[in-house]
């Protein structure tokens, strides 16, 4: 059977990513000294399933990698071994190597051979330092060990007649212990029946092995741990060499079959039994991140469903209170539409785009873990409202900006414990990252109790960088928004933390890019907070329509700062080409998007129009245009799905009555303007620049 | 499907084509009949308004909303640089898919009418001559014969080649 295994290969990524996702919280959150056994096995599972999948797939470098890992877990769950602080901080190191390689081998390039193998020879010092004491305070278990030299092991095999049903080859198992140490086999073949009734796709065969009796009975059971079920295994001791190695054997034994039944096989033989035990086991421990892993392809198609319904709601709310005959004839085409939407929307619901916040919070207990650590701080971290849904997209975005604020909270917020105890505070921070709907957004905050974001020091610092002239007198609300400033930072040195002045700036652009808005709060001593607001998703968005001649585009309600009727004397020109409106004492430049887009406006009086005044990329502008319409929300349509990109357009949109109109990208447009205005500048005053 | 039997067999005109023959949609263009495969051809509408696009090439007329999706439209005439006419209720627009790059885009085409579809068969293909350099021949797949006429047929993933739709058109 010559099946192309890498067909399976994005599974198999998928779900050691997964599994490593479940590996290090589950290590963050083990504690020392006293670990929840059950979290244990969750971590080992994980880090088996990995072995086991790099395995048959043929990804040696991660199942050897993996092996020695789960050796040290293994030993950590049987009790043999104490979780301590170091070992467990090589098992991230562990975790971090192990995800190295495996996006090494996703991507098809070489990892870094090197730094694994520096934490592999850290796993293996671990696996023998550790042995010593636990071996001096338990006497058992250096009996068993000593025990494990003597003797060889008998090892019956007799598989269930349908074993090549299941899929598995004997062979490969023999293989398998021809590799764990000096091997002999004797095959069995006296169920063979006769030739006539000779099935080849039976399993008539059984065998009788011996093994050297330095390989640990775990590893010999792990071999056969995929046929255990289809399968009379006997294992046993040639010379058993002292009654009380046989008596750990025997306790040992029983307690790794159950934990064997737990693992991956239960996925692949349809065996209930064996699936309500382990659903039972992980509801016991954490609740896995259960996944949902959709086409995006689908996803889009059910948004492109919902563009559809809105736009004919917007059909069917342009039908009044006049109901002439004709009228009732389209709003009747409208409701059978309506319906056509409802139903494939109910039939695609399964392809969902939203997902809980938890996939972008997910890495913050080791963020917070390591920083702390690192700055000799410690940190409580809290997690509030990680189910918490959002678009895909959205949360793919917020992860970074997200690091970024965490950082920058456990090293500018959070103080010492010295600086903390002086200020009557518990020595430890609390660092809160909570997550919530509110109408049509979601609001991520970033709370922390640290020492608050002192006003008289960044002001300083901005006159001192010239951000902020001497003489000027700003809001405390002004003041902080200064962080957001670029090139600006307070740390007092730049560590690799924070304080590269590279940051908040790029943060708060990043929201805005997402249509979302950043917030801050902060009280001296007390604390800042950090809120996100984000629309739920880049599929919808607010628009104010605006009309140009007989065009209507639309501007996205975030970047208009507000819309006013020009007075001429507030209009002032410079080199008699370039116009700029006078605006509380600011000079904003006008763009005449007639003249930008090249269509004919109703009138080019700036008197007789209005003037939308738009942010985008950090620049203000005056869009002159000649009417605003009205507000709603429009569907995102890209141009580039049958187009290309446009400058100044950020898509399109299709109104309710089903004609298209542009969405107008206010960073796009101004520097589409400023452009504009460079080559008029060139071509009338060659010399000028 | 390399049947050597079919090309013996193979007629001029319509609903003789063997196992080779293609079938193409043709239109008529300023008198001149074109033919694009019949497999790009995803439906043909009449002619509706569209949304322009700021600072395009005359030639792309806008666009329109399919269904949904939002579809350039190409005026072929102009595309071509014959004269403009005014747009009336015979005006067609062939929605075609274009590949380029790798990716399958839908774009609408504005011509006069619709024709007819033929068989033609690679035998019946002959090569577009050279013009000399005012004729742009890069998206002729072939001239060919069908009924005495002779249709032209296009290429046309080259005709919205990357130059078409990719860059950014200047501004100025």
């Amino acid at each position: 059977m010559a099946i192309d295994v890498a067909q399976f290969h994005q599974v198999f990524f998928e779900e050691s990513f997964e599994g490593l996702e479940v590996m290090e919280s589950g290590l963050v959150e083990l504690e020392v000294g006293s670990p929840d056994i059950e979290a244990i096995n969750a971590i080992f599972r994980a880090a088996h399933s990995i072995k086991g999948g790099s395995g048959t797939f043929g990804f040696s470098a991660i199942s050897d990698f993996t092996h020695v890992l789960e050796t040290l877990l293994d030993e950590m769950r049987a009790g043999k071994r104490e979780v301590t602080r170091d070992a467990v901080d090589v098992l991230l190191l562990a975790v971090d190597s192990l995800r190295s390689m495996l996006d090494a081998a996703r991507s098809g390039s070489d990892f870094d051979a090197q730094a694994v193998a520096d934490v592999h020879h850290k796993l293996e010092e671990q696996l023998h330092q550790g042995a010593a004491p636990v071996a001096a305070s338990a006497a058992p278990e250096t009996a068993a060990t000593s025990s494990a030299e003597q003797g060889l092991w008998r090892i019956e095999f007799v598989p269930e007649l349908h074993l090549f049903a299941t899929g598995n080859d004997p062979v490969r198992i023999l293989r398998e212990l021809e590799r764990l140490g000096a091997f002999s086999a004797e095959v069995d073949l006296s169920r063979m029946p006769d030739y006539g009734i000779y099935d080849p796709e039976t399993c008539y065969s059984s065998w009788r092995i011996t093994l050297d009796g330095s390989v640990e009975e775990a590893a010999i059971r792990e071999v056969f741990e995929w046929v255990e079920d289809d399968a009379r295994i006997t294992i046993s001791r040639e010379q058993p060499a002292q009654a009380e190695a046989e008596s750990v054997t025997a306790t040992s034994g029983p307690s790794l079959v159950p934990e064997a039944e737990d693992r991956r096989q239960g996925d692949r033989r349809q065996n209930d039994r064996r699936q309500g035990e382990r659903r039972d086991g992980e509801a016991a421990s954490a609740p896995p991140a259960s996944s949902i892993r959709v086409d995006i392809s689908k996803v889009d198609s059910l948004i492109n469903l919902v563009g559809e319904l809105v736009i004919t709601q917007s059909m069917l709310g342009q039908f009044d209170d006049d109901s002439t005959p004709t009228n009732f004839a389209k709003l009747r085409e409208g409701l059978a539409q309506l319906e056509r939407n409802t139903r494939e929307l109910q039939e695609s619901v399964m392809r969902i785009r939203m997902l809980p916040i938890s996939f972008s919070f997910n890495r913050f207990p080791r963020l917070v873990r390591d920083l702390s650590s690192k700055l000799g701080k410690e940190v409580e971290l809290r997690i509030i409202g990680e189910q918490t849904e959002l678009d895909k997209t959205v949360l793919e975005k917020i992860g970074d900006p997200l690091v970024h604020l965490v950082r920058n909270s456990l090293d500018h917020g959070i103080e010492t414990p010295d600086t903390r105890m002086t200020a009557g505070k518990p020595a430890y921070g609390t660092l809160t990252l909570a997550a919530r709907h509110e109408g049509g957004n979601i609001v991520i905050e970033i709370v922390d109790d640290g020492a608050g974001i002192n006003t008289d020091i960044l002001l300083a610092k901005a006159r001192e960088r010239g951000i902020v002239g001497v003489e000027e007198t700003m809001t405390e609300e002004a003041i902080r928004d200064l962080i957001f400033h670029p090139g600006f930072s307070t740390a007092k040195e730049v560590s690799d933390v924070s304080g590269r002045g590279v940051g908040m700036d790029v943060v708060r652009r990043n929201i805005k890019e997402l249509g979302g808005v950043i917030e801050l709060e902060s009280t001296v001593g007390v604390g800042t907070t950090i809120r996100i607001r984000l629309p739920l998703t880049l599929a919808i968005l607010d628009g104010q329509l605006v009309r140009v001649g007989n065009q209507t585009y639309i501007v996205p309600l975030v970047s208009i700062i507000e819309s006013l009727q020009a007075t001429s004397d507030r209009v002032k020109s410079v080199a008699a080409s370039a116009e700029l409106y006078r605006l509380r004492g600011e000079y904003i430049p006008i763009i005449r998007l007639y003249e930008l887009f090249g269509v004919e406006a109703q009138s080019t009086v700036l008197e007789q129009g209005l003037l939308v005044v738009v942010e985008g990329e950090g620049r203000r502008a005056c869009i002159f245009v000649d009417e605003l319409l009205g507000q709603q929300q429009v569907v995102i349509k890209s141009l580039e799905t049958n187009y290309r990109k446009v400058d100044g357009i950020s898509g399109a949109t299709i109104l309710g009555d089903g004609t298209v109109a542009m969405i107008i990208d206010a960073g796009g447009v101004i520097g589409l303007a400023r452009k504009e205005q460079a080559g008029h500048l060139h071509t009338e005053q060659p010399k000028a620049a | 499907m390399e049947t050597n039997t079919s090309k013996q067999t193979t007629e001029l005109g319509l609903g003789s084509g063997g196992a080779d023959a293609e079938q193409y949609l043709t239109f008529m263009l300023n008198g001149e009949e074109y033919g694009v495969d019949i497999l790009r051809v995803q439906e043909i509408k009449g002619w509706i308004p569209t949304t322009r696009i700021p600072n395009t090439p005359e030639y792309i007329r806008g666009v329109m909303n399919l269904r949904g999706a939002i579809v350039p439209i190409i005026d072929l005439r102009l595309r071509f640089a014959m004269p403009a006419i005014e747009y009336t209720a015979t005006t067609v627009v062939i929605v075609l898919k274009v590949h380029s790059e790798g990716l399958e885009r839908t774009i609408g085409f504005v011509v006069d009418a619709v024709s007819d579809v033929y068989n033609v068969s690679a035998d019946q293909f002959r090569a577009a001559p050279d013009f000399g350099a005012h004729v742009h021949t890069d998206f002729i797949r072939a001239l060919a014969t069908v009924e005495e006429k002779m249709v032209i047929l296009l290429d046309i993933d080259h005709l919205v080649s990357v130059e078409e739709l990719d860059v950014p058109a200047a501004v100025h």
